[in-house]
């Protein structure tokens, strides 16, 4: 009503991070806490013959060291949903046994007065191994690969008869796409404060789940979920490396209860690369098949990725190719090898960014073949409706996205031929591709309350990892409360709140706001209420429905002098506070989706009062079954090739989104450029190096393992459709976190193919494949 | 605020009868550049001192100014600037993304110069005015740059934030930035993985008034 959704607001929280006063989990004091720091293992299979920890216990300052011997046992956890808790590693409790599966893995914790002790000691724990030999190859291993059964038929998917199509066809093209390890790197580490109060535990926690980690600390240590919080105020950053729940918070909490003090452990830049999840690498085959004037006939799309020996995850490159295109013949598979390394997790748009790699990198290259323009081919072969799923999409207005994104990059001016522009010295190339992701939303609650002096509050179990939730959901709260923005205070990542989404599959704008606007407009229900049977209120008598709540007051539609403000109201009414909650039982996941809704009695009370809460039984009406959610948007990008040198400089991109409704330009515009700058560098950069002797991580660190630093920023020109999305949510808007990455990648690939004439399919595109 | 082990305020900048010969051999093997292999060297010497039993690295009294107000601290001489700020002093405005130099996320201004605290033993820094992120504005407004960085959403996570403004307002000082492409490139020892650089570009510009 105060027009405040899609404002380009400042964040919320700027002038605490601007200032030093955001905390992130390393950053509290405990009294009487002690350092804890990790023992890895080195190698990548076997066992521990012996761990020798005399010498380090020697050491002044050291207050306790936990290894499999000595440490306490641990159930295994229940569930396997983020956000009701997804430990990482299934099979593998830390510190309970001798057995080695992967390198660095967590062996021991040492516990010290100050970091510098505990750093110390560490590195004085002696390890004997039995060593095994591992395989940790993805290439040489493809013999071992195997079809997963995890996530159930959707990693499999057939329409018609590709191979029949393929070998019919006028025009086809066969190719193998790879992408390596790619690593988070999230700039703050993984980091837990854990503090034991008798049987109270209160961990502060680096985690995108706050319900999630409490309800495996709950499950692994068998604790009752009324003694345990986790917190996470501010995350710096997650990516989906603080998706899962990886060792050190569990052994966090361990160590704290072993020493009796309080323990903060912090995983060093190093360990992360071992210990914290990692993007899998994927070898691609892409089949594709049109006739002469490039309407695909067929496509078939095989992923091989890695898991690990301790759990399962699979790296869905195929998915989005299943729906990307109209198509009667289309064939998708996954397989997995088991390898002895870290077991893969989610990395922004799982499965999206790389299999967009490879699907749009080879359209282009169809393109090519058929000497067509490469939207032009998209066009050709635009899908009106979800054909694998017979489902129409929610909303998609991706013809749009092609048109505006070709007129900013000027692809009007490329010459179609390879390495036929020029600008000085540099090869110029043009490159494009289309981006998509799933519109995902899950079950959330909120609770709001209005106070007698005129400011509200928002309680949610959700975070904000830096994506401007704090920011979005005030705005939300705002517009819902009919309050200004300051006269709104959200909090989050606190697991005392109500249950709401973990940050992760860009499904918190869509899942969250909503029960924040419901419980906001349930305060606003109760206020009117309130006031028309209040004899003393100019209201008095007035229909509810026709009285709305604006700028702090409640007033007759069209009349805003007879009403009152909610300060009046309560005041007079000798109400401190008016609250209301909402939960939202919605899922736009595919039934048998691998993350299905947390649900679970939690938030009892929430679901009981949105029976009677309009907002929520008119979103959870609408029958979501009938559509297909996703995200769409076009990616385009000019490159400049040094000839001589081979090196790569994106020099423009733009991404034009379909994203469904915008809540707030500046913060979205920020999210898109930062998932844009991640597909530079699974371009051009990033990449991890194992030792092919031993299979450890060779770039262990922000020197070796190079992710996009400010000098290789091109110009930006980012644009949103900003359309509604009318089944998602009363809001419209879907998530935007990772769609920005995909598309990105080819989009680059693509213009180094235009600029040069070479058609790396091997990522990242390093100089060394250009020269 | 209830600080760290070993902290105390204090206006005494008398050093001279804490001062011990191994701080007086770390400062110097240090000004003469061997700041970055300093630490496994510290420690390899301590470990062949006859009779010192293992770790029990020296503890010294130093002596910190930061953001004006004057510290002491009775810490491990290992400590870098950066640990003695976030785990000593309890200042967790400057951040450690890598503890390497490598990131610059720890960046604070060492005389109005930028420098990665992580690679600066807390020691070697008795003299010298030390600013945070925290010390940053003045009174109750916030410094420029922090405005800047504010209305061009130059953060997403923030955690990043501290190191950069640190380093745009130590950039400030130095007199090279004629271009934008030198804001790029002179801002490329602090990484962002949220990606905001070219928002923080913008917001520099604006405080440089080169926009
Ligand atoms: S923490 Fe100092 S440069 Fe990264
Ligand atoms: S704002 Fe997150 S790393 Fe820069």
């Amino acid at each position: 009503m105060n027009d405040i959704l899609g404002k380009p607001i400042d964040r919320v929280d700027g002038k605490l991070k601007v200032s030093g006063g955001a905390t992130y989990s390393a950053e509290y004091f405990p009294k009487n806490m002690v350092y804890g720091v990790l023992v890895l293992s080195t190698i990548s299979k076997g066992r521990i013959r012996n761990i020798d920890t005399n010498q380090a216990e020697r050491v002044k300052g050291v207050v306790g060291i936990m290894t499999y011997k000595n440490s306490m046992s641990l159930h295994f956890p229940q569930g396997t949903d983020p956000g009701s808790g997804k430990y990482a590693e299934k099979d593998l409790l830390p510190l309970q046994n001798d057995r080695i599966y992967y390198d660095g893995q967590v062996i021991a914790a040492v516990m010290a007065e100050t970091f510098e002790k505990a750093e110390y000691a560490a590195k004085l724990v002696k390890v004997d191994y039995e060593t095994e030999s591992p395989i940790f190859d993805l290439k040489t291993n493809i013999s071992k690969s195997y079809k997963p059964s995890s996530g159930g038929s959707q990693l499999q998917l057939k329409r018609g008869d590709a191979d029949a199509a393929l070998q019919s066809a006028d025009v086809k093209m066969e190719q193998t796409y790879t992408t390596p390890v790619y690593h988070h790197n999230a700039m703050e580490p993984h980091a837990s404060v854990a503090e034991w109060n008798g049987d109270q535990l209160m961990v502060y926690d680096a985690t995108q789940a706050v319900s999630g980690v409490k309800s495996l600390l709950v499950s692994m240590l068998g604790l009752l979920p009324e003694k345990v919080k986790v917190v996470s105020l501010f995350i710096g950053g997650g990516f989906g490396s603080k998706g899962f729940t990886w060792p050190n918070p569990i052994v966090t909490v361990m160590a704290a209860k072993m020493v009796k003090r309080p323990v903060k452990l912090v995983l060093s830049r190093q360990q992360m690369f071992t210990t914290a999840g990692r993007r899998s690498e994927t070898i691609q085959k892409i089949a594709l098949a049109s006739n002469s004037s490039g309407k695909l006939t067929a496509i078939k799309h095989d992923t091989i990725s890695e898991s690990s020996f301790v759990d399962e995850f699979v790296e869905t490159a195929g998915l989005a190719t299943s729906m990307l295109y109209s198509c009667p013949n289309v064939e998708i598979s996954h397989s997995l090898v088991r390898l002895n390394k870290v077991t893969p997790c989610p990395t922004r748009a799982p499965g999206e960014a790389p299999g967009t790699y490879a699907i749009e990198a080879a359209m282009d290259e169809l393109a090519y073949q058929l000497k067509m323009d490469p939207i032009q081919l998209r066009l050709v072969n635009y899908a009106e409706m979800d054909e694998q799923r017979q489902k129409k999409f929610s909303s998609k207005n991706l013809k749009e996205c092609y048109q505006r994104g070709a007129d900013a990059i000027g692809w009007s001016q490329r010459s179609p031929e390879p390495k036929s522009m020029r600008e000085g010295n540099y090869l110029v190339g043009y490159g494009m591709a289309t981006a998509t992701y799933l519109a995902n939303r899950v079950a959330s609650a909120a609770k709001a309350t209005l106070y007698a002096d005129g400011h509200a509050e928002i309680l949610s179990a959700t975070q904000d990892i830096g994506t401007g939730t704090y920011t979005i959901m005030t705005q939300i709260a705002a517009e819902a409360l009919g309050l200004p923005v300051d006269r709104v205070t959200v909090k989050l990542g606190d697991s005392d709140y109500p249950r709401a989404a973990n940050s992760g599959g860009s499904q918190v704008t869509a899942s969250v706001g909503p029960p924040i606007r419901a419980a906001a407009l349930g305060v606003i229900a109760k206020l009117i209420s309130l006031a028309v049977s209040d004899t003393a209120s100019p209201l008095h008598g007035h229909k509810e429905e026709d009285i709305i709540a604006d700028n702090g007051r409640i007033y007759v539609k069209n009349h805003t002098d007879r009403g009152e403000s909610y300060t009046e109201l309560l005041n007079r009414k000798g109400l401190q506070k008016l609250e209301a909650q909402a939960k939202t039982n919605v899922s736009t996941r595919d039934p048998q989706g691998a993350n299905p809704a947390p649900t679970g009695g939690v938030d009892a009370a929430a679901e009981e009062e949105s029976k009677t809460n309009p907002a929520v039984q008119e979103d959870q009406n609408v029958d979501r079954k009938l559509y297909s959610f996703h995200s769409f948007g076009a990616q385009f990008v000019k490159v400049l090739v040094d000839p001589d040198l081979g090196t790569v400089k994106v020099d423009k991109a733009v991404a034009v989104m379909d994203v469904g409704k915008i809540l707030n330009l500046k913060t979205a515009k920020s999210q898109i450029m930062g998932g844009m700058i991640f597909g530079i560098g699974m371009a051009l950069l990033e990449g991890t190096a194992y030792d092919p002797n031993n299979g450890r991580v060779v770039t262990r660190d922000l020197a070796q393992y190079l992710v996009p630093v400010n000098a290789d920023m091109p110009q930006f020109d980012i644009q949103f459709i900003d359309k509604p999305d009318p089944y998602i949510s009363p809001i419209g808007a879907k998530g935007i976190g990772e769609i920005g990455i995909t598309g990105m990648t080819a989009a680059v690939v693509n213009a180094i193919y235009h600029a040069t004439g070479k058609r790396v399919r091997d990522l990242p595109v390093t100089l060394d494949k250009l020269i | 605020m209830e600080k760290g082990p070993g902290v105390s305020n204090t206006d005494d900048n008398d050093t001279s009868s804490n001062g011990t010969t191994r701080r007086g051999f770390l400062t110097q093997i240090t000004y003469a550049g061997a700041g970055l292999t300093l630490a496994p060297l510290l420690v390899r010497t301590k470990n062949i001192l006859p009779g010192a039993p293992p770790g029990s690295a020296e503890t010294s009294t130093i002596n910190l100014t930061v953001n004006g107000q004057k510290h002491a601290l009775n810490i491990d001489e290992r400590t870098t600037l950066l640990d003695a700020l976030r785990e000593n002093l309890q200042m967790t405005g400057t951040k450690k993304g890598c503890d390497h130099g490598q990131c610059g996320a720890c960046t604070v201004l060492i005389n109005g110069r930028r420098i990665n605290s992580c690679l600066t033993f807390a020691a070697m820094c008795q003299n010298s005015e030390i600013t945070t992120i925290e010390g940053l504005a003045k009174g109750d407004g916030l410094h420029p740059m922090q405005e800047a960085f504010i209305k061009h959403d130059a953060f997403q996570c923030g955690y990043c934030t501290p190191g950069q403004i640190c380093s745009a307002v130590g950039l400030m000082n130095e007199n090279h930035v004629h271009t934008d492409a030198d804001i790029h490139e002179l801002m490329s020892g602090n990484i962002c993985r949220c990606g905001a650089y070219q928002n923080i570009v913008d917001a520099i510009k604006e405080v440089k008034n080169i926009a």
